[in-house]
């Protein structure tokens, strides 16, 4: 049974990565100012699930002259019409702004795109979104998000320590806000499905911070004497092999679906793939160096021993 | 050490078994799924993106009835203020505010009480809040619940057997919200028909007509002259294709809501016409109405047109009855059904619409199908290069995993979306989690001197606790995502915390169960982790 085996990690790393913490911090630090400085100028890129509007994806009969169908449907006064190519060569999408009236110029608009497209032509999405329904989205979307971060909160600071409760949710902050950097700086459509891929990101990035959180607790109960430092250090290291590997069959398996799970699915793993890297590191560089910070008291961690062991049997 | 009750044995086995029974539906076509028992037939839905369909959100516009009591109450008012000599000015119906309110000034500040006992005969319903002269009448909040719930039952009762009426195949008709109904018709690629249909009121009411006024005709830029008290005037198309105001009593004789039955005919000249039939009310009041006004001309109201004004020639005995307005053969069946199908309480307005034609569906899901079997062949690989032997036993669990998972979506009838087929592809790499924590636990074991079996069995004890707080963690978002989200979010949190319950049940019994048995056949020494 001795073949070739493969090691991502070798078992017994010794990274001082409580040590580059203050490179990290600051790179960290950059990415949230990118960040918010990108969502207050710039804002968010939002489809029309927020914003309200028309999309039309269509396939035409034959390859279309992008420009001159550019200029037609300027043409019709319907406010801001973007055109681009969308996956084959014969597949455009459409999308138009929404109309100042109502119901009435909402048809109007349907038709008149219709019209101008021309028979013969495989409507393959027609969507018409309300700007009433995307305002709702919205606070509906945030509310439950962050009604699901109170919730984490809450459970680890139980589990765990305060400290720990804190560190995790600043992580899982800069994580989220880089996610959302990533959709303004980067102009990405913000949509209903770039909700669900910032919430991914998280869900994994909570999950690996625990993982190694753990051990951290772990570890302070076994090495009573060890300096924090290092005991960080020694709990990275540890868990660094796991850390790698979840990461890397999570990645294989967002590249299939980026590569081949087509336009719709591959733009919403694009964000996730991003997010994955930025959770790995935030769990790593972020949440646990900063618990060196927070006056973690020591003697608290032995009488939880009591509530980890009974799980443990 | 590392033996397993009997009794854990066998649940597992039976879980894995139940789930493969559960997903398996899924694998048999429409034809093959009717042998099977009733239980069985539970399948994943696919979602309109996938099989392409017509998604509408419509808004019940609950103020326009609330708006419409009050303006009904102003003329009753209005007699009852000057029977007990009550003073005021600038009687109106207000819909600027957040519910519609009856307002009015008092002439004398003193007649406060006394118009609010008025106002409370009229409807003992009503809020009535006075602010010096200034009074201000609701529909009280417990009132206004009521009767918006019932109305939006009926909507949706009114828009299903419209739905149905119109032919489309499994629509789903289900309440969003306080004030939303969501209709999806499947294998709709154009929904204005539809929407034509739903869209419209379909109030259907037999008035008057008040002889003391005019018609008037609809010229360019004319506006609608007032009618004497107690009339509207509502337009009328006539046969030409011209419009003409037509003074018509408020006073319902008979309504729409007394209707049985209406079907397209054609008339005596042969043009396109509805018929009526009338339950016993209906038809009394109709006789009634028609004996009392022979020879007078009449109105049928549909949404506040004139369809039609003719005259009392007979009085009509039996509850039957024809419209012939100037239908086409088209607009003459969609009366009728609408008239069948009975009228929408509130009106209603599209405010999302999502349509999906047949070839993107058949797109996405062979995109979806591909991605996430690459997905799971290169996790696959890539587990067993890692960890040899135990790799396969991970492989193993993953697809138990993705079996359970269809067999758990099949059960809940879950409806499936892209980004569902893409949450199960990420599934597939995230599942193996649980796996690689148990598997680092080992391989630290070992190096630490421990033997086999001892090394198994602490690795899985100890990665436990790391496994329980993970995923609980991701669980507990995964609950309050589903209390508080809509939508797609609530979808995600319902795959998202099977996927953890799976995983945990697939690392920590189905391997475990797997690795003992193959650790007794083979009496190891050394494990190949």
């Amino acid at each position: 049974m001795r073949r070739f085996r493969l090691h991502l990690v070798p078992y017994n790393t010794n990274i001082n990565f409580v040590g580059m913490r203050f490179i990290t911090f600051t790179i960290a630090s950059i990415v949230i100012i990118a960040s918010v400085l990108s969502m207050s100028f710039k804002g968010l890129n939002y489809g029309i699930d927020f914003k309200g509007g028309y999309i039309f994806e269509v396939r035409m009969p034959e390859v279309p002259n992008i420009s001159e169908l550019r200029d037609k449907l300027s043409s019709l006064h319907l406010g801001e019409v973007a055109l681009q190519q969308f996956g084959a060569d014969k597949d455009i999408l459409i999308k138009v702004e929404k109309q100042e009236n109502e119901e009435t110029s909402q048809e109007v608009a349907i038709r008149k795109v219709k019209e101008t497209l021309g028979a013969n032509v495989d409507y393959r999405k027609v969507e018409t979104v309300g700007p009433k329904v995307g305002s709702e989205l919205v606070k509906n979307g945030v509310k439950a998000v962050g009604f699901a971060l109170i919730a984490m909160l809450i459970y680890i600071a139980v589990r765990f320590e305060w400290q720990f409760a804190a560190c995790a949710i600043m992580a899982l902050t800069h994580d989220c806000v880089a996610i959302l950097g990533l959709f303004s700086i980067f102009p990405l459509e913000f949509n209903e499905t770039a909700i669900i891929a910032t919430l991914i990101t998280a869900g994994y990035s909570i999950n690996d911070t625990i993982v190694i959180f753990d051990r951290i607790r772990e570890n302070i109960k076994k090495y009573k004497k060890m300096a924090l430092s290092e005991l960080i250090n020694k709990s990275l290291n540890e868990t660094l092999s796991r850390t790698t590997l979840t990461a890397t069959t999570t990645l294989l398996a967002l590249l299939a679906l980026y590569f081949f799970g087509g336009k719709v699915i591959s733009t919403f793993s694009l964000p996730i793939i991003v997010g994955i890297l930025v959770g790995s590191f935030s769990s790593i560089f972020l949440a646990s160096p900063l618990l060196l910070y927070l006056n973690l008291k020591r003697i608290d961690l032995a009488k939880e021993d009591k509530i980890s062991q009974e799980a443990t049997v | 050490m590392l033996a397993i009750p009997r009794w854990k044995f066998w649940t597992i086995i039976t879980v894995c078994f139940l789930g493969m029974l559960f997903a398996l539906p899924n694998l048999l076509t429409q034809k093959s799924l009717e042998h099977l028992p009733h239980w069985m037939r539970n399948t994943v839905n696919l979602g309109l993106e996938l099989r392409g369909g017509s998604h509408l959100q419509l808004e019940v516009d609950l103020n326009a009835v609330a708006k419409e009591y009050l303006t009904n109450l102003l003329d009753e008012t209005r007699a009852s203020f000057r029977k007990q000599q009550i003073g005021y000015s600038g009687l109106s119906v207000d819909t600027k505010t957040k519910t519609p309110t009856l307002n009015f000034t008092l002439r004398n500040p003193e007649d406060g009480d006394k118009a609010k006992k008025v106002l409370k005969t009229i409807d003992p319903h009503l809020d009535v809040n006075i602010e010096g002269v200034m009074v201000h009448a609701t529909l009280s909040a417990e009132t206004l619940e009521q009767r918006n719930k019932a109305i939006i039952e009926q909507s949706i009762e009114v828009v299903r057997r419209r739905v149905d009426e119109s032919g489309t195949k499994e629509p789903i008709i289900q309440r969003q919200g306080d004030d939303r109904i969501i209709v999806q018709l499947p294998g709709v690629d154009d929904p204005a028909e539809v929407k034509a249909l739903i869209g419209r009121t379909a109030k259907m009411s037999f008035r008057l007509v008040d002889g003391n006024a005019p018609p008037v005709p609809v010229t360019p830029g004319s506006s609608r002259p007032v009618a004497p008290l107690g009339s509207d005037y509502l337009t009328e198309t006539r046969g030409t294709g011209e419009e003409a105001y037509i003074a018509v009593k408020k006073q319902v004789m008979v309504s729409g809501e007394t209707l049985i039955d209406a079907q397209a005919t054609f008339n005596q000249n042969g043009q396109p016409a509805v018929s009526l039939k009338f339950n016993s009310i209906g038809a009394r009041k109709f006789a009634e109405m028609s004996a009392q006004n022979l020879k007078k001309q009449f109105a049928i109201v549909l949404d506040d047109k004139v369809i039609s004004a003719p005259v009392f020639q007979d009085i009509i005995h039996d509850g039957n009855g024809q419209i012939s307005g100037h239908f086409t053969v088209k607009e003459a069946n969609e009366l009728s059904l609408l008239l069948r199908a009975g009228a929408l309480p509130a009106p209603l307005k599209v405010i999302e619409e999502r349509t999906v034609g047949p070839s993107l569906g058949a797109d996405s899901i062979h995109d979806g199908q591909r991605a996430t079997i690459l997905a799971f062949i290169m996790v696959s690989v890539f587990m067993f290069l890692s960890y040899s032997v135990f790799g396969l036993f991970a492989d193993i669990a993953l697809i138990f995993n993705l079996i359970l998972l269809f067999a758990g979506l099949s059960i809940l009838q879950a409806t499936l979306t892209l980004p569902g087929i893409a949450g199960i592809a990420l599934t597939i790499g995230m599942a193996v989690d649980a796996n690689v924590l148990i598997y680092e636990r080992i391989k630290e074991e070992l190096r630490a001197g421990a033997r086999p079996a001892l090394a198994i069995d602490s690795g899985y004890r100890r990665a436990m606790t790391t496994i329980i707080d993970s995923n609980l963690t991701t669980l507990f978002g995964a609950a309050v995502l589903f209390e508080f989200g809509t939508g797609p979010i609530r979808g995600f949190a319902v795959t998202l915390a099977l996927g953890i319950l799976i995983s945990l049940f697939t690392a920590l019994s189905l391997t475990r169960l797997i690795i003992t048995s193959w650790m007794r056949r083979r009496k190891v020494t050394e494990l190949p982790i």
